[in-house]
């Protein structure tokens, strides 16, 4: 009898009972007797000299057990780390305290630490501690921040500038100078605050008689957290230990190191007491990472045919206050190197500066860098199709990389691994019934509605790999992933993965792919992540790469345990180990195939270990570490069809398609609810969501009243569908889906409210197209 | 203060201070740590529980104003070991990815079938405007509560 494949199956997912019952066990859930509660005290300005620290009040407060500051812990936590240290970029890495010492320098800047006997107490604490500032001028925006006169934030980085990277890839003067159609633009993609639901927070239980460290903290990355821990703290690696099982949404947000959870471990070490510390709204809001933040000035060259011959690119990079963990890498490599997106764009070239403002730092939020040049292009190719009059679907058409090119060498050095980019676009065109539409559209415009269809035929590059690579854009780490698969005598497994899911069902993706290998039944099947001392070394879990990297070391080294299995079994069976044939969990004689041993009885005999075959030894148990020979590239069409109420500027949304090519699917049902939720964060950048600064750094968004996380009434129903163009890229051919929707979904629905409005001659609107910047553009046109 | 409040069935009685809010009750007290913190101004709706069979959002409302009152939190829904028509709808139409706000917007959805048993799709989304998801884009939520309509109505 045939085992049913799960390869391919939507399998409910098995997080799901603890979730929907109240039984997860998320960081906030973690009760320790004798926890202390840990808060901050934060800057109210933006860019102050701190004059003086009174914690006298709050010190003498009942119930308050300590209170620090940053001097008091100059000499045991080491400053916060930069990751990525860009190369030839003339990189400089500021010093950026868990508590500020003698400036702050944005609104949220930790300044003091109290400890409580609860939460109530240590935040009462905070109020009572007095600090005498004396407020500098801040700067907020990356432009004014890099121009002469400004405020400075460091002696030692003139104009603010952290760093300045360029990639120049063929000859842009002279592509420039022979074009028959220039088009320049200065194109934003605004700040964004992740908002994962649940905010960060951490536990820290510093045991002082065996000098043990053990930190439950809201990770996406636990093994990267428990190295930067040991590296602040001092505490050695093989004393920390980190535990992130259930954690509510990161999407990026939740891969650097902050101050919270170093503060908490160095005062629990300091106390000998277990610290929770768990952030508030606000406090994420103010102090965990923004995303994005972008200025672009672009030039585009192309023919009078509609060829794009080259992009020129100089974009100003807002970094905020400091340099968070991976700070540098996204506004540049993850950016610059996507430039040609899915077209045969001979020549790039692209310079990016790095600028330090009194803000709250930037670092990697969903699609990180690859919306920024997927907007950019996207946009650009619109205003190219308007000045020739194409239509937009063939300027795209007219510029893509045919599907008989790959694998196809990007002139900034990637090789696409596979596509066929037409397909998504035809499949999209047919599903939204293109040629009616715009008919449609003709109709509507002589009644005096607006209705715009917007494009977005993207690429990006997920499940970042090899190392190498890693290493060659000063990544300060690799970007592989481990698997261990433990064989129990019993013959159930478990699964140790370094990949550490928030949200995206690898307990259950996974599991299937064991399924698959194993022939066993996937209730045998257990998939564990996000402890430390369970799991080895991990990368962890971002950048659409768990599935493409992490399961295929779980592919890995579940085969390393099929091939031990299988000499164990023809030990038993008494054949060599190449007659031996394995099938639905059974290893057969070939030809002879009632001569087979259960999977689990092979388990049992691996540890009793009574008969072994020469040179095998007792267990069943493998680890493989896979550093992937490259990164993979899905890609797809999104079409968004809007109409624009001229008198209000208000957008409705008519219909929503996307086409993506994420390679194959392991889970559709997961891979539907990636691409829902990818779109739904990037349609509300387009629409809804921005991150306001005053012009003394006050963040005026800093609460879920005032930054528009939109509501289930603020979004349409969305089309899914897809192709299948396989990776060659690892053995499931499967490609990254976690931030396709994202990526894709910020410039069809700008362009879809630009189309919308071409008859009114605008054909340009900065993000986001709110009701108010619409209706504003509206009216500069009627006067 | 002392308080009497009947949670997912069982009576407890407890001093409070008066600026104890239910969400902490129920967390630090109770130890229902099902029913999750996602803001500080009553937005995201992480928190809601069934008070008096209504769902509020337990953030907002003072432990001492529960006195009396019957609550229902996340893990009081299942009974004898039988999920709620809401919960399986989530569970059978991927309504959750992470799960944070997942027992809040289960309680709400169980709120609105109580006062309507066949919303249309814009009612759903209506009603689940004081919860809020960052995964899943709310597609699959909307068909959990009408998975979860069906199977009550039926």
């Amino acid at each position: 009898m045939a085992v049913t494949k799960l390869f391919g199956a939507s399998v409910k997912r098995r997080e799901d009972p603890r979730l929907i019952t109240g039984r997860g066990n998320f960081t906030d859930h973690i009760r320790i007797p004798g926890t202390l509660s840990l808060a901050l005290k934060r800057s109210p300005h933006a860019h102050a000299r701190i004059v003086r620290v009174d914690t006298s009040k709050a010190r003498a407060m009942p119930g308050v057990v300590a209170v620090y500051t940053g001097q008091d812990l100059v000499d045991t936590l080491a400053p916060v780390p930069c990751a990525w240290l860009i190369p030839n970029s003339e990189l400089k890495v500021p010093t950026y305290r868990a508590l500020a010492i003698d400036r702050v320098r944005y609104v949220g800047d930790p300044v003091a630490a109290v400890v409580a006997e609860n939460r109530y107490v240590a935040e009462d604490a905070v109020e009572a501690i007095e600090v005498e500032y004396e407020v500098l001028p801040a700067v907020t925006d990356q432009e004014r921040a890099a121009a002469d006169g400004a405020p400075q934030l460091y002696d030692e980085l003139p104009n603010n500038i952290a760093f300045h990277w360029k990639l120049h890839a063929g000859d842009f003067d002279a592509v420039w100078n022979q074009a028959e159609v220039k088009l320049s633009r200065r194109l934003v993609n605004h700040r964004l605050i992740p908002t994962a639901m649940e905010p960060r927070g951490a536990v820290a239980h510093y045991n002082p008689g065996t000098g043990e460290l053990t930190v439950w903290c809201t990770s996406q990355n636990p093994h990267i957290h428990r190295l930067l821990l040991s590296a602040v703290t001092g505490i050695p690696e093989t004393r920390i230990r980190v535990i992130a099982t259930d954690v509510g949404g990161g999407f990026g947000s939740k891969i650097p190191l902050y101050a919270g959870e170093m503060l908490a471990s160095a005062i629990s070490r300091d106390l000998g007491r277990p610290i929770k510390w768990f952030e508030s709204r606000r406090e994420n809001y103010v102090a965990t990472i923004h995303g994005r933040d972008h200025i672009q000035y672009v030039d585009m060259a192309a023919t009078r045919d509609g060829k794009i011959t080259g992009v020129r690119v100089k974009a100003y990079a807002n970094l905020g206050g400091y340099l968070s963990t991976a700070s540098p890498g996204v506004p540049t490599w993850l950016f610059g190197l996507m430039l040609c997106g899915a077209y045969t764009i001979p020549v790039v070239h692209v310079d990016v500066y790095g600028v330090l403002t009194n803000t709250t730092p930037t670092d990697a939020y969903r699609g990180a860098g690859r919306p920024e040049a997927t907007y950019l292009l996207e946009r650009m190719i619109d205003l190219l199709a308007r000045e020739l009059d194409m239509d937009p679907a063939e300027i795209r058409r007219k510029n893509f990389i045919s599907k008989d090119r790959f694998p196809y060498t990007t002139p900034t050095g990637l090789q696409y691994d596979s596509g066929d980019y037409e397909a998504t676009l035809n499949r999209a065109l047919e599903l939204v019934n293109y040629q009616e539409l715009r008919r449609q559209q003709e109709e509507l415009r002589a009644q005096g509605r607006y209705l715009g269809i917007g494009f977005s035929t993207y690429v990006e590059v997920c499940g970042l790999a090899p190392s190498a690579a890693a290493g060659a854009m000063g990544f300060q780490g690799g970007l592989w992933e481990s698997a261990t698969v433990r064989v129990h005598p019993s013959g159930k497994v478990s699964v140790f993965t370094g990949s550490n899911p928030h949200g995206q069902g690898e307990e259950t993706t996974f599991a299937q792919l064991v399924a698959d290998e194993l022939g066993i039944p996937l209730e045998d099947i257990e998939i564990v992540h996000g402890d430390t001392a369970m799991i080895p070394f991990g990368m962890g879990t971002y950048g659409s790469r768990s599935l493409a990297v992490g399961g295929t070391a779980v592919i890995m080294a579940t085969r390393k345990v099929k091939e031990k299995a299988t000499k164990i079994a023809a030990h038993l069976l008494e054949v060599a180990p190449e007659d031996v044939a394995f099938e639905n969990g059974r290893f057969f004689v070939k030809g002879a195939p009632d001569r087979a041993k259960s999977f689990q009885e092979v388990a049992g005999a691996a540890y009793l270990a009574w008969s072994m075959p020469e040179g095998v030894t007792p267990g069943l148990e493998e680890t493989h570490f896979h550093d992937p020979v490259n990164n993979t590239f899905p890609f797809g069409c999104h079409i968004c069809v809007v109409e624009v109420d001229p008198e209000t500027g208000k957008v409705s949304f008519r219909q929503y398609v996307a086409v993506d090519d994420v390679g194959n699917v392991v889970n559709p049902m997961i891979v539907d609810g990636q691409v829902h939720g990818g779109i739904a964060q990037g349609l509300a950048q387009a629409v809804y969501e921005y991150v306001a600064y005053d012009q003394n750094g006050q963040l005026l968004t800093a609460t879920l009243m005032d930054y528009a996380v939109p509501k289930a009434s603020m979004l349409p129903r969305f089309d899914v569908d897809r192709t299948v163009t396989p990776t060659p890229v690892n053995p499931m051919g499967a490609k990254g889906a976690g931030e396709t929707g994202t990526i894709a979904s910020t410039p069809a629905v700008a362009n879809a409210i630009i189309d919308a409005l071409r008859p009114l001659g605008i054909d340009h609107i900065d993000l986001p197209l709110t009701p108010e910047r619409i209706w504003r553009a509206i009216q500069e046109r009627r006067q | 203060m002392q308080i009497t409040v009947t949670v997912n069935g069982v009576t407890h009685t407890h001093d409070v201070e008066p600026r104890m809010l239910l969400v902490h009750y129920l967390r630090e007290s109770l130890n229902l740590t099902g029913t999750h913190i996602g803001c500080d101004t009553s937005q995201c709706g992480a928190c809601t529980v069934l008070m008096n069979g209504k769902a509020v959002k337990s953030c907002t409302v003072f432990a001492v104003q529960a006195d009396g009152a019957q609550i229902t939190t996340i893990e009081g829904l299942a009974r004898n070991g039988q999920l709620h028509p809401v919960q399986e709808g989530f569970w059978e139409m991927h309504g959750l990815q992470c799960g944070y706000c997942t027992p809040g917007m289960i309680l709400t959805a169980v709120d609105l079938l109580q006062r309507i048993p066949n919303p249309s799709e814009e009612q759903i989304r209506h009603y689940l405007e004081g919860n809020l998801c960052r995964c899943t884009g709310y597609q699959n939520i909307v068909r959990a509560v009408q998975y979860a309509a069906e199977k009550m109505r039926a």
